[in-house]
């Protein structure tokens, strides 16, 4: 037990230092690049040019990459827990095709011309409006079908994306642009606040589930012996199940479509650190952030001065990983268990 | 003796599928009830109507002296345990996944677990020989460890009443004793009731103090070994021709097979 305590406090500090090394790396790393070294010197003067790429590009984006990362990787591991589910990530329960509907629509109607807020605000309500569905569609008779719940978000998938092609066939060309640069997902934002709201609410949604932990740990054994272990699992499901959907459809609001964190970062955690969600959660949430963190490094400088569209970063890393550790034959089956 | 639970006219069953009516049994603090019966006969309906994992749709269950319905789910996992026939395994130690059993008896927002949890964790592993296990994966176990494991989690929650779903049914016969001989030590010492699904009536004569046998999702009869297990009962209930002895050391009810070719021999002479 001791050594477990132990285990859990040197993983954890780890990724606190790998997250703090990536932080420094992404603050100096760029179109003009800052030695590490002079940071704390150039924060100190805020007339230099510096100071500007540091305080509204580098750091804004940072902690972008920190919260969304964190958040769409704990999304997973909430969900992977509740499901049961290897498979299981944000984007599997339509709700990136919901999001993306309502973003379409919104570049479709002209929204966007009327003010730029238009176009997250869209995204948070088709997001919304299919997690609604999911879940209405999912219950029977008061009771969540898990299974339901899984082939209902596919299929609500599908048609969202045929709708999409449906609007995307109609409308003018230059439209179109603005609606794939969208679903591709950027941490390129500019609304300041935006971003501090989306790193407070990451930090909220950790702390709240993270009071769940001990029912995840016992509905790793399956909803029917948490509840002969007292736990609720219906409840605890439902609001686990609300916390992923407002992580999910703030990032996706926020940053648009960036696929594959919450699926392979949540596996690659597990593979190390065991299933246990008291050190698990804490671990899939430090180790989106660091990902995500460093993709948008690559995203950023591999074709400098362009800048190449996050989802192809980590959809092509995060698949090699995840594909490289899968054939590494003593830990498969403790991959695929989830 | 004191009731402990109380089943009055208790129906339950699936959606639009089987259900199991008319149960009525009482049973006293202590017993070492068995429930036998064919496949079919509704033995787990009643436990998964007991466990709450059914609504009732008719009668009560009362637990010691309070509906059972009246209990949380939290208070329901202090006072009654209950052992499956199939262990759901996950990638965790046995030691983790017998220390799920304190669950129930943990404080909200609590996330360690306390040395007196661990202690008593330990206990029931090497009460039910899993402690040499504690540090292999659930999944590694044969389907008898797992068994093991799932029981001295079980024995963690400290419950009055111990349900269990065909627990002997993987094991061999030594297995099978030195369950069936943990079971009664702990109804003896601990005073814990035990409901028990079994298939094997002789196993079921030797150990249990009352006998509730079903059939079509009714009570054909229940009381002492002794009355229940009349090789009249068990051809009515089971549709099979067996004999009934006494074993000469225990005085209980012994039930032999009879097989069809003996049978046809017998009918000819």
């Amino acid at each position: 037990m001791q050594r477990k305590k132990l285990m859990w406090a040197l993983y954890a500090l780890a990724l606190l230092a790998a997250l703090f090394a990536v932080v420094i790396l992404s603050l100096s790393f760029g179109e003009i690049s800052i030695p590490y070294k002079k940071i704390p010197q150039i924060l100190a003067d805020k007339e230099s040019m510096e100071y500007g790429v540091l305080f509204y590009i580098r750091i804004p984006r940072t902690l972008l990459g920190f919260a969304i990362g964190g958040s769409l990787s704990l999304a997973g591991a909430i969900l992977q827990g509740i499901y049961r589910n290897p498979l299981v990530e944000p984007y599997t329960l339509g709700i990136s095709g919901g999001a993306s509907l309502g973003v379409t629509f919104a570049i479709v109607a002209g929204l966007h011309l009327l003010n730029i807020l238009f176009l997250p605000l869209a995204g948070f309500i088709g997001a919304f409006t299919t997690i609604f569905l999911v879940y209405t569609l999912s219950l029977k008779k008061g009771t969540l079908s898990v299974n339901r719940m899984l082939l209902i978000g596919v299929m609500i998938s599908f048609i969202s994306s045929s709708l999409m092609m449906f609007l995307m066939s109609i409308t003018a060309a230059e439209n179109i642009h603005g609606i794939v640069f969208w679903i591709m997902g950027s941490l390129n934002e500019s609304n300041t606040t935006m971003v501090w709201v989306m790193v407070v609410l990451s930090v909220v949604c950790l702390l709240i589930s993270y009071l769940f932990v001990m029912p995840l740990n016992a509905l790793r054994l399956g909803e029917e012996k948490a509840r002969h272990l007292g736990i609720n699992s219906n409840v605890t499901i439902r609001i686990l199940f609300i916390i992923t959907s407002i992580l999910t459809g703030a990032c996706i609001a926020v940053a648009g479509v960036i696929g594959f964190v919450g699926l392979v970062i949540p596996h690659i955690v597990r593979l190390f650190v065991g299933s246990d969600y008291r050190i698990m959660l804490v671990s899939s949430f430090l180790s989106g952030s660091i990902f995500l963190i460093l993709c948008d490094i690559i995203a950023r400088t591999i074709i400098s001065p362009n800048e190449l569209p996050i989802g192809v970063i980590t959809g092509i890393t995060g698949g090699v990983v995840f594909i490289v550790l899968l054939s590494r034959s003593q830990k498969r089956s403790k991959l695929l268990q989830g | 003796m004191k009731e402990l639970l109380t089943l009055n006219n208790f129906s339950c069953g699936y959606k639009d599928g089987f259900h199991i009516t008319g149960i009525n049994f009482s049973l006293a603090e202590g017993t070492f009830t068995g429930i036998i019966g064919p496949n079919g006969s509704g033995k787990t309906t009643l436990f998964r109507g007991i466990s709450g994992d059914l609504p009732i749709s008719c009668g009560s269950v009362v637990f010691e002296g309070k509906d059972l319905s009246m209990f949380t789910l939290r208070e329901k996992a202090q006072k009654i345990s209950i052992v499956s026939q199939f262990t759901e395994t996950a990638h965790i130690t046995v030691e983790e996944y017998v220390l799920m059993g304190r669950m129930p008896h943990r404080k909200p927002f609590q996330f360690f677990d306390k040395p007196e949890d661990i202690d008593i964790a330990h206990h029931y592993m090497q009460l039910t020989n899993t402690y040499r296990l504690r540090d292999k994966s659930m999944t590694e176990l044969s389907g008898g460890e797992q068994q093991m494991a799932s029981i001295a989690s079980a024995l963690c929650q400290k419950p009055t009443l111990l349900l269990l779903d065909e627990p002997t049914s993987h094991l061999d016969i030594t297995h099978q004793m030195k369950f069936m001989n943990l079971i009664q030590r702990l109804n003896d010492e601990l005073n814990l009731s035990v409901i028990m699904i079994i298939h094997d009536l002789t196993l079921a004569a030797e150990y249990c103090d009352y006998l509730i046998m079903m059939k079509n999702g009714k009570i054909h009869k229940k009381g002492s070994p002794e009355t229940v297990l009349t090789y009249e009962n068990i051809e009515n209930v089971y549709d099979t021709v067996v004999v009934v002895k006494i074993n000469p050391v225990s005085g209980k009810p012994v039930v032999f097979p009879v097989s069809e070719r003996k049978l046809k021999e017998l009918n000819k002479r």
